[in-house]
């Protein structure tokens, strides 16, 4: 259940389109099922009152959608943004993705938000769900009403959420929360633990599944490029290599290493991934390295930082001994 | 497709010894492109030049790949030749079967077998190879010369004496700089201000040059001929073109309290100044912290005794912008601080003085009108002790003093041992030392006049500690030869302090992208060949920024940085390197991550409109590579991750493929 | 004996100032290492992308090492700390694949370094020999 009420979201919406502030929404509506809430773009407040959701599907992050709805834009765009997603917003900004003025944020306090896959372990054939009492409640077709914990169906990102502070807004739903002193490493470490033999296993395992859908490039914020790299024919590495092994190992390291010190960890990735394969440990193995090698740093905390990959000092840690800390930390 | 040429080199039996150079000809006549493959026994040989120019008439190539010695040797060779025959320069690549080969592999199968592949990569590469013309930017006919000490005078002479403008740009009120404080110069022992100040008057008068007093540069962008710099020229309240110096006003300011910096403050001036009588400019400063009138607004005798209406209370910092051509870093040395070293009491007796301060004490125009003084007493020192190497060779004690030798003071000692001796017979002068330095023309035997003729005791060793007792200085030392410890009543003790970079040095080499190393002496851009450069083009370094020199040291890099900079000014126009960064508008996001981590600052942006293929227009940040200023290291090209950015001559795709065919 | 029969594919990338030059001292002085190593000449190490690395593995390489001017040193006075930091992270990453970080290195050798060129590139291909064949990025799919 979130804090905020979908009427209060509507309203504020409506509020806004009416006095001119903002002529497009971003927000949520349904999709063809309960869990399936997709992205859509509001105009009227009739749109709004017919369609806008607002519920513990709400998970997708609207950051990346402001360069493009800002562009259509006469006036401004609003966007409802979720502590987390706030954090893409600063990096898409840091990048000059979009003119801030352009874009109004309205931010929404976030209790974490559902896996519908983890909900699907326990039931199928869902015709809705719905909250009672702080548990979860599974209408199905064929079993009847299941009720399940809301910490056991919470997605890996909200259990582990890193922050229920906003790092941007215009304006403020609710109450604001703080930044959370997460356990987000924790199987990161796990993995490193391992021996390589094991940690091969398991990333074989994981990427053998990958259909290359481009999903996860699509969805993440920090994926913004005008042409991806693996577009580009000047790259040498467009498309796919006559090779018969390592295709989506390369493009998955490749993509991680090209978000390092702009991922924010907003776990957009590993959401979207229909074979679901666990992105987000790879990009929070960057992360954790990132803050052990060389000191914490969130990207997107602050507009126009730099990111630990494109700094340097004249003490840095050598590779060896970087891999070798790596090693320690197992 | 291209035709490419294959050139296998025999090196005499440099690589024919280990590589069947027949095999590997045969063997890359197979690749694809390659329509013509030979080997000959000197490649770089007028012959063997010949062979490739009239393959590349006979066969239309359009890339070479000579497989030769390494490109470091010959790369530049075969480049002309390919010109010579009419193809573009950098459609050649040679695969180096040499150092990288023959020599290091020791049987023929293996060398063969290597050599063949290196060719392969090299063809790969030629193929995706694009003919490169370097750009051309013009020359701004003008240097600039940072620091105006015996350094930045000479440089600044030599390169007006070739016609070319110069600007000085000196921190001080005056120029002149540590050679001004002086007093003689060794080995000779002629006057340091006999010497210098004639070469002030010089670059005053001369019409070449441009002297910014009390001005220091705040801002420098732009590149090798095309720089761009601010100078701040700080307000010192005096009007330079009406002051004739005549000193009514440094006679009357009733503000005598201010410590006299030019004699390290063991006397005061007051507060308007000329720093000495010698200065260039002769011009009166007012320094703002000790001036009762802009302090308090309250005063004026200055602007009332001024017969010249020169003084302007209401004076701001100005900031010129100029164009130049070259930059000289000459901005010169400091002695390090003694308040590190508490052994030898600096801090805690007056009489305890660094050599600097030694200088002046002896200088006919210093605190003690030349005549040697104890600074606490006035009195005539009858025991001196001088300590060398103080913060110098301090490979342990680096917090406080520096690794290096500071390579002057052994001779400046035995300069002031031997002064001391000649004027004053009846001191007795001990100088402790961990080794004597005399390597330079006629300093070995200045410093043995010093010992045999002179008569002044040197002693291998260290001193230990000094303390103030009454009027006396306890010296403890030990004696390294003898074996035994010393325990010397001195009136006076002297420190050799080490000398290190003067600390605008720092913000200038950021300023200027040029690098520094550790103790930030700028670096050379090869410490043997190119010892006047930076390795940042048209940065040129003179006198002790680069590292410990004495006086004709000084003056001949000096005039070295000089002729580098008169060989850059009389030219036109430069060309560039061809291999440098280029961004695909079409591809570039805008991020900025490219420029942050450029070493140069060529990346700049702009909003550039683009056609959509709906037929709206949009407008986008681009990154635009400036192609005078990029070096071609290509660390923005890992930066970018669209791939938008690319090197040319080392593209993307070039390294892959070369890569490949090493995998094959 | 089949340890003995491999022969490692390594792919050396040397910055053509320092390391490069290294190896060129090397041959100078005829100092020997295993002709498995194949160099690649770049401007400078921070050239080196990612990409160049992992596609060196994946088209059979058993070893990637990169070589660059000593920290200071840089020709181009800065491209070899971003090398570092790039490099730290992206061996930090391959050995978290399970890609043992014996088969990458990072090696600053000068130009007056023939000797330590050649001595890294032995010790090298021995550690890589050791763990035998590069067989870290077989994708379940292409098993045979």
């Amino acid at each position: 259940m979130q804090e905020i009420k979908r009427e209060d979201l509507i309203a504020k919406a409506a509020q806004l389109l009416a006095d001119g502030t903002v002529d497009r929404v971003i927000g949520w509506k349904k999709g063809e099922f309960d869990y399936d809430v997709t992205p859509a773009v509001f105009t009227t407040k009739e749109e709004l009152e017919n369609e806008f959701v607002w519920n513990d599907f709400c998970g997708a992050n609207f950051s990346k959608y402001i360069k493009k709805e800002a562009e259509k834009s006469e006036s401004k765009v609003m966007a409802f943004l979720k502590p987390c997603d706030t954090y893409s917003f600063n990096q898409l900004l840091t990048e000059y993705k979009f003119d801030r003025e352009k874009v109004y944020v309205v931010g929404v306090p976030c209790n974490g938000m559902l896996d519908d896959s983890k909900i699907k372990e326990s039931a199928s054939g869902i015709s809705s769900v719905t909250e009672e009492n702080g548990k979860v409640v599974v209408d199905t077709l064929y079993d009847g009403k299941i009720t399940l914990e809301r910490a056991d169906v919470l997605a890996e990102r909200c259990a582990n959420c890193k922050s229920k502070k906003h790092a941007a807004y215009d304006e403020l739903l609710g109450t604001e929360g703080e930044v959370l002193d997460s356990k987000r490493f924790d199987e990161v470490e796990k993995l490193e633990k391992m021996t390589p033999d094991e940690r091969f296993a398991f990333w074989q395992n994981e990427l053998s599944r990958c259909i290359r859908c481009n999903a996860c490039r699509n969805i993440c914020p920090a994926c913004t490029c005008e042409k991806c790299v693996f577009d580009n024919p000047a790259s040498g590495v467009e498309n796919k290599a006559i090779s018969d092994s390592f295709e989506e190992k390369m493009f998955h390291i490749i993509r991680a290493f090209h978000v390092v010190g702009r991922c924010t960890d907003c776990g957009e990735c590993s959401r979207v991934c229909p074979q679901n394969i666990p992105l987000h440990l790879l990009n929070r193995k960057f992360i954790k390295d990132i803050n052990g090698f060389y000191g914490e740093y969130q990207a997107g905390a602050e507009v126009g930082s730099r990111a630990p990959i494109v700094d340097y000092t004249k003490e840095d840690l050598e590779p060896s001994e970087a891999v070798e800390r790596g090693e320690e930390n197992a | 497709m291209q035709r490419i040429g294959v050139f296998v080199c025999h090196c005499g039996t440099n690589i024919a010894a280990t590589v069947d150079v027949k095999a590997v000809a045969e063997a890359l006549k197979s690749e694809p492109g390659v329509v013509f493959s030979t080997d000959y026994q000197y490649m770089c040989s007028q012959a063997g030049q010949d062979i490739i120019k009239n393959a590349i008439a006979e066969h239309k190539l359009t890339g070479i790949v000579v497989c030769s010695c390494s490109p470091r040797m010959h790369e530049n060779t075969f480049r002309k030749t390919a010109a010579a025959a009419g193809l573009n320069s950098y459609m050649v690549e040679i695969a180096n079967i040499r150092e990288q080969c023959s020599w290091v592999h020791k049987d023929m199968p293996t060398g063969t077998e290597k050599a063949i592949i290196l060719g392969k990569a090299a063809v790969a590469k030629v193929s995706l190879n694009a003919p490169l013309t370097p750009g051309e930017s013009p020359v701004t006919k003008r240097a600039l010369v940072i620091g105006g000490g015996i350094a930045g005078i000479q440089t600044a002479l030599d390169i007006a004496d070739a016609g070319f403008p110069v600007d000085i740009v000196e921190t001080k009120p005056t120029i002149g700089g540590k050679m001004a404080q002086l007093d003689k110069t060794f080995p000779t022992l002629d006057c340091a201000a006999c010497i210098l100040t004639p070469k002030m008057v010089e670059v005053a008068q001369n019409e070449n040059i441009r002297i910014f007093s009390y001005s220091e540069v705040t801002d420098i962008k732009g590149f090798v001929g095309n720089f761009d710099v601010t100078i701040k020229r700080r307000a010192r309240y005096v009007k330079e073109d009406l002051c004739t110096g005549c000193g009514a006003c440094t006679e009357k300011c009733p503000q005598k309290k201010v410590p006299n910096e030019f004699n390290l403050g063991m006397d005061n001036r007051r507060a308007i100044y000329i720093p000495f009588a010698q200065a260039v400019p002769k011009v009166a400063t007012i320094d703002p912290n000790y001036c009762t009138m802009l302090k308090t607004g309250k005063c004026g005798v200055c602007s009332k005794v001024c017969t010249a209406g020169a003084i302007d209370y209401q004076a701001k910092d100005e900031f010129v912008e100029e164009k130049y051509g070259a930059i000289v870093a000459a901005t010169g040395f400091n002695p390090i601080s003694m308040d590190k070293f508490d052994e030898f009491a600096y801090s805690q007796s007056p009489d305890v003085v660094t050599s600097l301060e030694f200088e002046r004490l002896m200088n006919a125009a210093g605190p003690t009108a030349g005549t040697l003084l104890r600074p606490s007493d006035h009195e005539h020192p009858h025991t001196i002790v001088f300590v060398q190497c103080v913060g110098s060779r301090c490979s342990s004690c680096a917090e406080k003093g520096k690794e290096y030798c500071s390579k002057i003071c052994c001779m400046y000692t035995a300069k002031h041992a031997m002064l001391t001796r000649d004027k004053y017979p009846d001191t007795d002068v001990y100088v402790f030392y961990i080794d004597v330095r005399t390597p330079g023309k006629a300093f070995d035997e200045f410093y043995r006049r010093a010992v045999e003729d002179y008569g002044v005791h040197y002693i291998k060793g260290m001193v230990g500690k000094v303390v103030p007792e009454g009027k006396k200085l306890k010296v403890q030392a030990s004696d390294l030869l003898a074996n035994k410890q010393l325990h010397i009543d001195a009136d006076l003790v002297v420190l050799a302090a080490a000398i290190e970079p003067d600390k605008s040095a720092r913000p200038l080499a950021t300023m200027l992208t040029a690098s520094m190393d550790t103790n930030d002496f700028f670096t050379e851009a090869h410490p043997k060949l190119r010892p006047v450069e930076s390795p940042t083009a048209g940065v040129f370094l003179s006198g002790t920024c680069q590292g410990p020199k004495d006086i004709p040291e000084t003056v001949s890099q000096a005039g070295a940085a000089a002729s580098k900079v008169i060989g850059l000014l009389s030219k036109d126009k430069l060309t560039g390197n061809p291999c440098v960064a280029h961004s695909d508008e079409n591809m570039c996001n805008g991020c900025s991550t490219c420029a942050n981590v450029c070493p140069y600052g060529a990346i700049t942006y702009q909003d550039k409109e683009f056609r959509m293929p709906d037929r709206t227009t949009k407008m986008r940040r681009i990154a635009v590579v400036n192609e005078a200023v990029c070096q071609g290291c290509g660390c923005c090209t890992v930066a970018c991750m669209s791939g938008a950015m690319d090197l040319k001559g080392f593209m993307n795709k070039q390294i892959m493929a070369e890569v490949d065919a090493i995998c094959k | 004996m089949q340890v003995n029969e491999f022969k490692p594919l390594i792919v050396a990338f040397c910055c053509n100032w320092c390391s490069y030059a290294g190896a060129d001292l090397a041959g100078n002085n005829r100092l020997n290492y295993p002709a498995e190593v194949k160099i690649v000449r770049v401007p400078c190490s921070c050239r080196v992308n990612p990409m160049f690395i992992l596609r060196a593995f994946q088209k059979g390489a058993d070893g990637v090492i990169l070589c660059g001017c000593h920290p200071g040193d840089c020709h181009y006075t800065s491209g070899n700390y971003y090398t570092r930091r790039r490099m730290a992270l992206l061996f930090s990453m391959l050995d978290y694949l399970g890609i043992e970080k014996e088969r990458t290195r990072v090696e600053w050798v000068s130009a007056a370094e023939g000797a330590k060129f050649a001595a890294t590139m032995n010790d090298f291909v021995e550690k890589v020999i050791s763990l035998g064949e590069n067989k870290r990025l077989e994708d379940l799919r292409c098993k045979k």
